[in-house]
């Protein structure tokens, strides 16, 4: 470090005696409002603003290409949600997709966690790594690769299937059949989240496995007594972001039928229908509803989610 | 990890040989276990890369490999004919066919140009074709000619720099001030900070849509990089917890030498945190090179600005009738992002766990 810093005054108002500015402590909220500027001036212009604009754009009819005609049509744009075939449609696909996904990704990820923070196991990291890995991959190409992977006629998947005896599904284009292969496809993201279970798993006093060991409990009960409870609150957050993830699906259902929602709009989730509404329909100020619809929707959900965590989770030391 | 590497010379049961002979039989097996599992669970890359490799109709070709494999055929007196695996004596040969009949036919051994024709006993019809590995390049030069990929990898890389330089820049000062100064409110702005995690994006989406096409941006890479340039929560937040790790006596000592704010985190702060800035930067990179909606929104119809997500989905609805390309297509897409994951992985695993788990 070099001793002549003078490159730079040390307050907003550099040194002007007597000022209010000159008190240290004003002088460093002042330095800390400067450094957080850039977040607040974005969340101004990106987040708070745009939110409220949202809000009075889904009362009107506005559009990008007549933006003079905007007329405010009150709760129209909401009573409309409430029949639109289109809307009810994508919330039970969400909702077929989400009963299979969020259980498989929970528990898939939580059993490689297990399985790769075992003690005996050797090669811990690159093995981890490679779970981890497909994260990485962008999710168009990723479902490229699945589509193929899944084909019914040469998809490998079928090919094992009838090598084994079993059926061979239609996965893409059957409407029963296109949540399972979505979820399947969803198993290439558990990576972050088997990464929060083993640093969940790690954080478990080995105290309590010992005590439990002596006390003659088998893995199954200490799996259930102990594991579990501890790692709730990391469960919890994996659950919450899951859910989040479930109702913003988009671009692998995109991917998979060019944004046409098939087989027989089966995929066409919510935010498709907002991407189609918004930006190929222009009808902005019914998307913007659709958006708030959504919001709604996974607000209330976290919600629920943390009044019943707060019965059933187990946050060690009492904090929070 | 200590792998007990002692050869094993007794398989007894008795006996310090035998029992870390068991242990190491144990951890192996646990291990295979968890190899056979990844390797399913990655089956689907090597499908990819078997075919991309592959000539187009091989997959709906009965009987032909999974593998990248041409139909093998071979040269009998001057004249090419197709290779079988014939079954002879409970063995299996690849012979050339020069004749066929019926009940039987005519074969001779292809790898020996001495042979002498022989007559075989059976049905040809029930035989396999042979099948040799040949692994095909074409289906990459189509797929990287077509997509014109040179230039949709500047675009994604230039687009992913530029918008990483803003989110690494923006996140480092936001996450000083959060955590070296107190202001009024800090804590309040913070959660607001966090809770912007579980805003759903589309709720900004639109208004923010119509202020950038308003201002000339549709079409181009501005809304695809000018909003990074404000900080988001994760950077932020993993920033934070890094920075508030750094020993304060150091920015003392430093401000006791006449260092300002600004020079502390220059001279103190960052080079104390290069590990979390990489983390932040491999993050933010990758996730830029891997978004979808924002570009599909701003560059649809831009097929000269596009960054690789859209141009390959767009291909995709080309070309999904042609597997292999759309295969090669996906694995020059990952390649990037793949390789630096290997050399990177150790940053990227233990941002997850900061950003995760400190809540």
């Amino acid at each position: 470090m070099s001793e002549t810093t003078e490159a730079l005054p040390t307050a907003v108002a550099p040194r002007t005696d007597a000022t209010w500015l000159a008190r240290p402590s004003i002088r460093e909220a002042a330095w800390g409002i400067v450094f957080i500027g850039p977040w607040l001036i974005g969340l101004v212009l990106f987040t708070a603003g745009p939110m409220i604009v949202s809000l009075v754009m889904s009362l009107t009819n506005f559009d990008l290409v007549h933006p003079s005609a905007a007329r405010f049509v009150g709760l129209d744009n909401y009573v409309r949600l409430a029949g639109d075939p289109s809307v009810i449609g994508s919330l039970i696909a969400t909702i077929k997709f989400a009963v299979i996904t969020i259980p498989l990704t929970m528990i898939a990820s939580l059993g490689f966690a297990l399985l790769l923070n075992h003690p005996k196991l050797l090669f811990k990291g690159p093995l981890r790594a490679l779970v981890y890995m497909p994260v990485m991959i962008p999710l168009v190409a990723s479902t490229l690769v699945w589509i193929g992977f899944l084909n019914t006629d040469t998809g490998w998947l079928n090919g094992i299937l009838g090598a084994l005896g079993l059926p061979r599904p239609d996965w893409i284009n059957s409407q029963t059949w296109i949540y399972p292969a979505l979820s399947i496809i969803g198993l290439w993201s558990i990576g972050n989240f088997m990464i929060i279970n083993i640093a969940g798993l790690q954080s478990v006093p080995t105290e309590l496995y010992e005590a439990a060991r002596m006390d003659g409990a088998g893995a199954w009960t200490t799996f259930r007594r102990i594991t579990i409870p501890l790692m709730s609150p990391v469960l919890l957050y994996n659950l919450v972001i899951v859910l989040i993830g479930t109702f913003q699906y988009f671009t692998q259902a995109y991917t998979m039928t060019n944004g046409r929602g098939d087989p027989n709009n089966a995929t066409l989730f919510i935010n498709l229908v907002l991407f189609r509404e918004g930006f190929v329909f222009n009808h902005m100020g019914y998307a913007a509803a659709i958006a708030w619809l959504l919001f709604v929707i996974v607000l209330g959900l976290t919600l629920v989610l943390f009044a019943v965590a707060r019965k059933r989770v187990y946050y060690a030391g009492g904090e929070r | 990890m200590t792998a007990i590497a002692t050869p094993v010379r007794s398989f007894g049961e008795r006996g310090p040989i035998a029992r870390s002979y068991r242990r190491y039989l144990g951890r192996a097996s646990l291990t295979m276990f968890a190899v056979v599992m990844i390797s399913a669970f990655l089956l689907p890359l090597l499908y990819m890369v078997t075919t991309a490799f592959q000539q187009p109709n091989q997959a709906t070709t009965p009987g032909a490999p999974p593998w990248p494999a041409v139909a093998q055929t071979a040269v009998y007196q001057g004249q090419s004919y197709p290779v079988y695996a014939v079954p002879i004596d409970g063995t299996t040969r690849n012979l050339i066919l020069i004749e066929k009949s019926r009940e039987s036919s005519v074969v001779v051994d292809p790898s020996d140009a001495a042979a002498k024709p022989f007559v075989w006993q059976g049905r040809w019809r029930t035989l396999q074709q042979a099948w040799v590995f040949a692994p095909l390049i074409d289906n990459f030069t189509v797929a990287w000619n077509q997509l014109d990929f040179p230039r949709l990898l500047r675009n994604t890389v230039a687009i992913s720099l530029l918008s990483t330089l803003g989110a690494v820049i923006s996140s480092t000062l936001v996450a000083y001030g959060f955590a070296r100064f107190r202001f009024p409110a800090r804590n309040t702005m913070f959660v607001i900070l966090i809770a912007t995690i579980i805003l759903p994006f589309q709720v900004t989406l639109l208004p923010t849509y119509v202020l950038f096409t308003w201002l000339g941006w549709n079409g181009t890479w501005l809304p695809l990089i000018i909003p990074h340039f404000f900080a988001n929560a994760y950077n932020v937040f993993l920033l934070r917890q890094y920075f508030m790790s750094i020993p304060r006596e150091l920015d003392e000592a430093a401000m006791i030498d006449g260092a300002g704010p600004f020079r502390i985190l220059r001279s103190i702060i960052v080079p104390q945190s290069i590990a979390a800035i990489t983390a932040v930067c491999l993050f933010h990179f990758f996730f830029a090179w891997n978004d979808f909606f924002v570009p599909l929104l701003y560059l649809a119809s831009k097929p000269d600005l596009q960054p690789l997500s859209i141009a390959i989905q767009q291909y995709n609805a080309l070309y999904s009738t042609q597997p292999t390309l759309i295969q090669a297509s996906a694995l020059m897409t990952m390649a990037v992002p793949l390789v630096v994951f290997v050399l990177a992985q150790r940053a990227f695993m233990r941002g997850v766990v900061v950003t995760g788990i400190e809540k």
